[in-house]
């Protein structure tokens, strides 16, 4: 059973501008990102059983509902994000408390090494993808990489609105992968055509990027994904997968979507 | 000099993801050039790589935004240590585990900052002033008790020679000797040095003397005439030799022989073998060869032009000498040190038809000294290489016909 890392959006909003798609003047509907939140909830509990841990939403940190970046937990170890903007710097010790309490070993980065956790760390069982450039610092990827005995392929990102590896790139449970190139150097572009065969690969069409496609969360055969993606939903149905689309245009004002939302425990 | 370089270490999985490829194609698109140093590609998946990259540029602001542009995508400067250095024990005695040169350009770093290291020559080791601002090659036997030597190898970086510009024989920079390859290419391609270096020496620019190392078959082949052209038109500057090859020159102007054979007639002539005893005689009792040539004894030849022309002589005397001439410096450290002081400024060396001198100049030119050897005996240049001095281009032909050869491309009436 999978259960995720959550955190009720009470505090979220735009307070700063960290992202191109931050913009202070693009007020936050509260209320309606309040009932888009519960909605992708209700979607993980009832339609795909999974078990949500949640964590207490601190006031002054907006982007706390963005548990994806609050590191990346492999077994019981936890490593704890060392974020790049000063802005979400304040939200490590909380992350950190959680991991804590919840009996995880944690593991802290080097100082002055950034690290924005399963944002910029994503791939398949036996290796995985590390994005690097935007927010994550490369350096960190050799240290991770031989901590848990795993090939840790560095993919630059060279597109400031997909700051994130998660904004760009989605490994499901197949074998398969979603992705916008345009979002990688052409180095990146070749390392990932090498590793995952053609057909095993959706380049998702750049309005369906703008949205987040990439930014899914694959819970076995399901795929909880923004709305208004139908090419990717499409390809998703035939290589086999149900489809979950949901609206969460709000949090998108902010840069982040499904997968930004919540951090993979198991 | 004009290289810069610093030392990066990049890791991780760094072939898969062409972070490595990229890295490279960064500096090699940016002006730099690099050597791969230390690469190991992991055997599993899960096994990182890691490579050294030394990265080479022209100026330092170039270094600086090529190591700007690398770090993000993990590429770590080295940190580099100091040299060490320690205390010279005696006069002429070197510290345990000195450092033992090449004769490639070399850096040591001090205080933080690389400096090169003057009057680079093989086998020597390296002294630093006290004030830490000069480093210089030192041969073993010069070396005072107390002087600073630099120990170890940490702190002390070759540089691998760049290929010049020039797209001439020189290009190469390696030994290539064989009887059986053309030649007219490569006496053109140092005559065309030498016309330049002439012009670059008239302009009094740096590196631009030519050294002839020569043995006496010089004259015994019939090379003498074209020697002496090339002498006083200007194109030899300096004139490493041995007692023979002069006294054999002063003897072909005296009595026309070369070691008794007539350089004419082309056959030995009755009592000839005396002649160049008669010869030496002659000018021991003049008391220098300047004197032969100034007072009109010695009017003709290789000595003659040199005096007139004020070309510098080193004459090193050798075990079968006879004599010898006034002036051959029979200590062969002696000998060694007067010429290691005319290397500097060097710019083309030609060692010809002289397995000692040859062998011995060699060691005394820094590898960026275009150097050619030229010996009827393939055993000559490949024994010049295998001393080290991988630069010199090896010509396997007869002394006279060589510089006959570059004589006739140079200008000179046949």
């Amino acid at each position: 059973m999978s259960r995720l890392l959550v955190c009720p959006p009470e505090f979220f909003g735009i307070e700063y501008e960290i992202n191109p798609w931050m913009r202070l003047t693009n007020r936050v509907d509260h209320g309606r990102a309040v009932r888009q939140w519960h909605e992708l909830m209700r979607v993980f509990e009832q339609d795909l059983g999974v078990v949500l841990e949640r964590m207490t939403p601190i006031p002054g940190l907006p982007d706390l509902v963005f548990t994806a970046n609050a590191g990346i937990v492999v077994g019981r170890t936890a490593v704890v994000s060392r974020f790049r903007y000063p802005e979400r710097q304040r939200e490590e010790a909380h992350f950190e408390n959680w991991f804590r309490k919840h009996g995880y070993e944690v593991m802290t980065g080097e100082a002055g090494i950034h690290f924005e956790g399963a944002g910029d760390l994503l791939g398949f069982p036996e290796y995985w993808f590390g994005g690097y450039r935007q927010r994550s610092d490369i350096r960190v990827f050799p240290i991770l990489s031989e901590h848990f005995h795993r090939e840790i392929i560095p993919l630059e990102l060279v597109d400031s609105r997909f700051y994130h590896l998660d904004t760009c790139f989605c490994p499901l449970s197949g074998g398969e992968l979603l992705y916008f190139p345009a979002a990688f150097d052409s180095y990146g572009q070749t390392a990932i055509a090498e590793r995952v065969p053609d057909k095993l690969r959706l380049t998702v069409p750049e309005d369906e990027a703008l949205k987040f496609a990439c930014n899914a969360v694959c819970v076995g055969k399901h795929v909880v994904l923004p709305a208004g993606c139908p090419t990717t939903q499409a390809w998703l149905r035939i290589r086999g997968y149900e489809t979950h689309p949901v609206q969460l245009d709000e949090f998108m004002r902010s840069g982040g979507s499904a997968k930004c939302l919540t951090l993979a425990l198991d | 000099m004009s290289h810069y370089q610093e030392s990066v270490y990049l890791q991780g999985h760094i072939i898969d993801s062409l972070v490595l490829a990229k890295v490279l194609d960064l500096i090699l698109m940016m002006g730099g050039t690099f050597d791969l140093e230390d690469v190991h590609i992991g055997k599993t998946r899960a096994e990182p790589s890691h490579a050294r990259i030394r990265i080479r540029t022209a100026s330092r602001m170039l270094l600086d935004d090529i190591l700007r542009k690398i770090q993000p995508h993990g590429a770590s400067i080295e940190r580099e240590a100091d040299c060490r250095t320690d205390r010279a024990p005696a006069d002429g005695v070197l510290p345990d585990d000195f450092y033992a040169t090449t004769h490639l350009p070399t850096q040591i770093r001090l205080n933080g900052r690389w400096l090169d290291v003057d009057r680079i020559e093989m086998d020597l080791a390296i002294t630093v002033n006290e004030a830490g601002s000069v480093a210089q090659a030192v041969p073993m036997g010069e070396v005072r008790q107390g002087d600073q030597i630099v120990v170890g190898r940490e702190g002390v970086r070759v540089i691998p020679l760049q290929r010049p510009q020039e797209r001439d024989v020189f290009g190469f920079m390696e030994s290539q000797v064989s009887a059986e390859r053309p030649h007219g290419h490569i006496i053109a391609d140092i005559a065309a040095r030498m016309r330049q270096l002439k012009e670059r020496r008239s302009q009094r620019q740096t590196d631009s003397h030519v050294l002839l190392s020569g043995g006496p078959a010089i004259i015994h082949a019939g090379g003498r005439e074209a020697l002496t052209w090339l002498i006083e038109q200007g194109f030899i500057h300096i004139l490493f030799c041995g007692n023979a090859l002069a006294a054999h020159d002063m003897e072909a102007d005296l009595f026309g022989t070369s070691l008794g054979y007539g350089l004419t007639a082309g056959r030995a002539v009755p009592h000839g073998h005396e002649h160049h005893l008669r010869t030496i005689n002659r000018i021991r009792s003049i008391g220098s060869i300047e004197a032969a040539v100034t007072s009109g004894v010695i009017k003709q030849g290789v000595m003659a032009a040199c005096i007139r022309q004020g070309v510098p002589m080193v004459i090193s005397g050798t075990i079968r000498d006879d004599g010898p001439l006034p002036g051959v410096i029979t200590d062969s450290i002696q000998a060694q040190r007067a010429m290691r002081a005319l290397i500097p400024d060097i710019g083309l060396a030609l060692l010809v038809a002289s397995t000692l001198h040859s062998v011995a100049t060699g060691n005394l030119l820094p590898a960026t000294v275009p150097t050619v050897c030229v010996d009827v005996n393939p055993s000559v240049p490949t024994k010049l290489a295998d001393r080290g001095s991988f630069q010199a281009v090896g010509l396997v032909m007869d002394a006279a016909s060589f510089l006959s050869e570059l004589a006739r491309l140079l200008g000179r009436s046949t």
